[in-house]
């Protein structure tokens, strides 16, 4: 057991130490800085930019961006459509998949469109290798879409005043080509070489020694886990997504994998440091998001090493810990690490089935989806972190008398009502749906794979993980039907699509607004007083939204066993 | 809107060609240096192909068991059980399979079957077992085969898979290669 906490503690300790040298290089990218990759970039994305005839120095104002970013997006969910439903006589489907359903289409583009990847199918059945392709775009092409998005944060908080915040078609691009691009490249490189199979010839099949015949899906899957897990996107191959022993060979490749979904999201937060030269509100941020998720992370590290105290009762060996739905070669804690970093993160990847995970641990899974601000996704992290920014600035401003103020732009209502919305959504699309299929057990409880509270919880999770934007699952939950596909859909795309308006409306009206340079009597927002100030805001934002339902799923469930 | 339109379908298809084509593609070519050209490790033996990290079904007792399937080692559908912990069916399930485990291996202790042969994995393709699982099932293997229980043990020991870089991740024992092993006694 104790490697296998060397393990997890070698793999969180390796992400932090190249995250900080990655934000750096990120920086440089968007500050249209030399790098060492520029000979080779410029040329192709000029050349990108030629052919899609866009101007990429015209700069846009916040609305623009916004206009921009929702038609790209909407092209893609129309494209993604007509492929998945047809991808039975496209070509490149070797398996002989069916088309998918129109819901099942629906459901499936917008999850990928918005990075979020539910996944109602499973990967050997439900997708010919074009739509993997395709899928493999997504990946990247949403992942750009939310760190474009950030960078307009970043530009809207430089110490001036200014409408004009960059082109987005522009920064959703070299996000792709020169961060996602070169890392996927060296990512899918180290997991090829692991064993994991890249090939297009399609199913094959072997005799076991038993003398079974059974069939083994291939196909290209390390150029697709490879970014899957750098865009924070988390779909996964196979149906078994991470724990499936060719999308995640060895201790290896699991170790690569965790690092490569956390080196985005963690570059980002010291790429606002130094693109804003203000590296102390980077650790700042760094330090509230390690502390929130370090309280997720190791209760349930603890509590999966532990195993299931009801299996414990029949008196075996569990050394090995709560192994139902857990992989051999990965072992209960580096699998309880992976289930909080990847809701955490909005990856939602899994190595291990997060239904069969102990009670409070899928608690804390759902937590870590809810509260939806420690690290956060490629991009959107940031976004989310900013709405609690703004929040704890306008209440400690007010508790101690002086004007909200952050980075040296005044907070006012508008900002205030926007911050609201956003940080009220969440909880209003997880709590509102649960409850609407709570109401409606006719059509839902035949859907649930366990029964009493921990069916409960296998709803709860569903949307928690639609609205989060994650991806992950209580896979028991039969979500492949008109129920499912339908609201999840509905879910995803206004829990994508206002939080990122929500943070990029507010950051484009601070940019406007008459920069105050800081004084005695400015409120420090870089403090660790003022992380403290942060962190409350948001255990009280999520413990009192969601804190009545987990007592009816989880909760109850542990004081069940 | 439609400023945007035009711009956005022209960039969607330059980059769908990019990510979707070419970057694959050079992945492609990178695996063609990788072991077995980029097709998933595999094994021959006596004339068969097997994939290394691919479970398969072993239920005799003649070889080493490996862990239950949700899916019975089908490597073209791969899923857990998805059982609630708290689920009394599944207990119930967990019980019949330590029964069933007590029948074919008479002289373990309960307190030494260790978890992972009565729980199914996350893919229902886990290829390994703990060197622990492995060990419970030495007495019964050398008296279905009669040979030596040390012989056995030292198989075990030789295919054990040191945790990597001997200090991160868990021990664990390929079932495949032991059971390939075994049939070379």
């Amino acid at each position: 057991m104790n490697t296998e906490i060397f393990g997890v503690v070698a793999m969180y300790a390796l992400t932090i130490l190249l995250a900080v040298p990655f934000g750096r290089y990120i920086a440089k990218v968007y500050a249209g800085e030399k790098t060492l990759l520029d000979p080779i970039f410029t040329p192709l994305e000029n050349a990108f930019f030629r052919l899609g005839g866009i101007e990429r120095k015209a700069e846009m104002n916040w609305k623009q961006h916004m206009v921009a970013m929702l038609t790209i997006n909407f092209v893609w969910f129309l494209l993604g459509m007509f492929i998945l439903m047809n991808q039975g006589w496209l070509p490149l489907n070797p398996d002989g998949n069916p088309g998918q359903t129109a819901d099942l289409a629906f459901n499936t583009s917008i999850s990928f469109v918005v990075n979020c990847n539910l996944q109602h199918y499973s990967g050997e059945s439900g997708v010919s290798y074009l739509s993997q392709m395709f899928l493999m775009f997504l990946h990247f092409v949403s992942a750009g879409t939310g760190m474009a998005a950030a960078v307009v944060i970043f530009l809207a908080l430089k110490e001036k005043t200014t409408d004009k915040l960059g082109n987005f078609y522009n920064l959703m691009l070299i996000s792709c080509t020169r961060i996602l691009l070169p890392a996927a490249i060296i990512v899918a490189s180290i997991l090829a070489f692991n064993g994991m199979p890249m090939t297009f010839e399609g199913k094959d099949s072997m005799v076991t020694m038993q003398g079974d015949t059974v069939g083994v899906s291939t196909g290209p899957v390390a150029a697709f886990v490879a970014i899957k897990h750098l865009g924070t996107n988390g779909g996964g191959f196979y149906g078994a997504n991470s724990a499936h022993p060719l999308e995640n060979p060895n201790y290896l490749t699991n170790m690569v994998e965790m690092m490569s979904q956390m080196i985005v999201p963690l570059g980002m937060i010291f790429a606002l440091g130094f693109f804003l030269k203000r590296k102390k509100m980077a650790w700042m941020i760094f330090g509230v998001m390690t502390v929130g998720f370090l309280l997720l992370c190791l209760p349930t590290i603890v509590w999966e090493i532990e195993g299931n105290p009801a299996i414990a009762k029949m008196g075996i060996d569990m050394g090995s810990g709560a192994m139902e739905g857990k992989e051999t070669r990965i072992g209960s804690a580096a699998s309880g690490f992976w289930s909080i970093a990847t809701t955490v993160i909005s990856t939602g990847s899994v190595n291990s089935m997060h239904d069969s995970a102990m009670p409070l641990s899928g608690m804390m899974q759902m937590l870590a989806m809810m509260t939806n601000a420690f690290y956060g996704g490629c991009g959107v992290g940031i976004l989310n972190f900013l709405i609690f920014i703004i929040l704890a600035v306008f209440i400690s401003g007010l508790m101690v008398g002086r004007t909200p103020e952050f980075m040296g732009k005044k907070i006012e209502g508008r900002e205030m009502k926007i911050a609201m919305i956003v940080a009220l959504l969440h909880p209003l699309l997880i709590l509102a749906g649960t409850a609407l299929a709570a109401a409606f057990p006719e059509i839902t409880s035949a859907n649930l794979n366990n029964p009493g509270f921990h069916g409960f919880s296998e709803m709860l999770y569903e949307y928690t993980s639609s609205a989060a934007n994650n991806g992950s699952g209580f896979e028991g939950l039969g979500d492949n039907n008109l129920w499912w596909n339908i609201t999840t859909g509905f879910v995803l795309i206004l829990s994508r699509f206002i939080p990122i308006i929500g943070p990029v409306a507010i950051a484009g009206l601070l940019a406007q607004k008459k920069y105050i340079p800081e004084s005695a009597g400015t409120l420090r927002t870089d403090s660790a007083t003022f992380g403290m100030m942060i962190l409350a805001v948001i255990a009280i934002i999520t413990a009192l939204s969601f804190f009545p339902a987990l007592t009816l799923g989880p909760i109850a469930e542990y004081f069940s066993l | 809107m439609k400023t945007n339109i035009i711009p956005a379908i022209r960039l969607t298809i330059v980059t769908l060609v990019f990510f979707s084509v070419l970057y694959p593609g050079l992945i492609w070519g990178v695996a063609q240096l990788a072991p077995n050209r980029g097709h998933g490790e595999v094994v021959v033996a006596n004339g068969k192909k097997y994939y290394t990290n691919v479970g398969q079904t072993f239920t005799e007792d003649q070889f080493f068991n490996n862990r239950p399937s949700a899916v019975d080692y089908n490597a073209a559908g791969s899923a857990g059980s998805n059982k609630g912990p708290s689920n009394p069916e599944y207990l119930a399930m967990v019980k019949a399979r330590i029964d069933t485990f007590r029948v074919h291996n008479s002289d373990v202790d309960l307190k030494d079957i260790p978890v992972e042969l009565v729980t199914a994995s996350g893919s229902g393709l886990d290829p390994d077992i703990s060197p622990k699982a492995a060990l419970v099932q030495v007495k019964r293997i050398a008296a279905v085969r009669k040979v030596s229980e040390d012989a056995i043990v030292n198989l075990i020991d030789s295919h054990t898979e040191k945790p990597l870089f001997g200090m991160f991740g868990p021990a664990k024992v390929n079932v495949l290669g032991l059971n390939l092993a075994l049939e070379k006694l």
